[in-house]
């Protein structure tokens, strides 16, 4: 009879005696892989809770749905890491492995859940708010007025509509980008992407224009 | 630090930034002392660029490396 799933029981040659060990009862059947996945699951939860507490006022949410949050992404995360164990090459321990599966989600979890509050802003433009957002002092206007104002303008001359729209939103606005790319249909890797280019455009803008300098150390 | 050399930093990009999706795909490998460790940041220049830039790939990344030690306490 062939195992079952039986690529996936191919335990690299590598391993370190407990990663070899999580895999062989993960990949195994009956009451052992049971308490595994139970151990392994309340590993995850704590992490998640954790986790969720950590980033949760950030992402605008708290208490109950909290916690059935981080719970949701234990149980996601458990599920995902049971049914890619062949995708374990052993370049790690495997609880890092693991791990890695329920912080992702949560990230994904809080990103969804930011847009569920009603008086999340997106279209209004908080430009009053960007001189505190870099730390610069209001007793001191007179000498970041011209830079903000030239940052700005670039902003609406050098990019493009959607590279403006991710950079309003995140900087002017600051929505995280991870919500941000939930709101967009995007991922957050495109969304990065976005804002690099955003970036990089800006800061050639304000280099040439002489606010800033044209080297790798920076203006203190 | 002012808000001069905030701004310049934020604008400031790394062309070995290896992006999100490469990031998180080797997050495990930069995280985990048995691999990378100490050396994470020699051995993965790319990475250790994005996670000083990406706020969000920096939270993960702090967060599974916090995980780690817990389990090593």
């Amino acid at each position: 009879m062939i195992p079952v799933n039986r690529a996936v029981y191919e335990i690299p040659a590598r391993l370190d005696p407990e990663s070899a060990e999580w895999l062989r009862v993960l990949g195994g059947a009956g009451p052992r892989r049971e308490a595994a996945l139970a151990r392994l699951h309340e590993m995850l939860l704590r992490i998640a809770q954790r986790e969720a507490r950590r980033r949760g006022p950030r992402m605008l949410i708290a208490g109950p749905e909290l916690e059935d949050l981080a719970y949701q992404a234990a149980a996601d995360a458990l599920m995902a890491i049971t049914a890619k164990l062949s995708q374990f090459r052993g370049e790690s321990r495997f609880t890092t492995w693991a791990y890695r599966f329920v912080v992702l989600e949560v990230s994904a979890k809080l990103g969804r859940h930011f847009w569920r509050r009603p008086d999340v802003p997106l279209e209004a433009e908080e430009w009053d708010r960007l001189p505190g957002r870099f730390g610069f002092e209001p007793a001191r206007e007179s000498e970041w007025r011209d830079l903000l104002a030239a940052l700005r303008r670039a902003v609406d001359t050098e990019l493009t509509a959607r590279q403006r729209e991710v950079f309003v939103a995140i900087v002017v606005n600051d929505v995280p980008l991870e919500a941000l790319a939930v709101r967009l249909g995007s991922n957050r890797n495109a969304v990065y992407k976005m804002m690099f280019d955003a970036r990089r455009k800006l800061r050639a803008a304000l280099v040439a224009n002489g606010y800033l300098d044209d080297d790798d150390s920076g203006r203190s | 630090m002012n808000g001069w050399s905030a701004l310049d930093r934020f604008l400031r990009t790394d062309p070995r930034d290896v992006g999100c999706a490469e990031a998180m795909d080797m997050l495990h490998v930069y995280v985990d002392p048995a691999t990378a460790g100490e050396l994470a940041e020699q051995r993965y220049p790319g990475i250790a660029a994005h996670l000083r830039a990406c706020g969000p790939c920096g939270e993960d990344f702090e967060a599974l490396l916090a995980a780690v030690r817990d389990d090593g306490s």
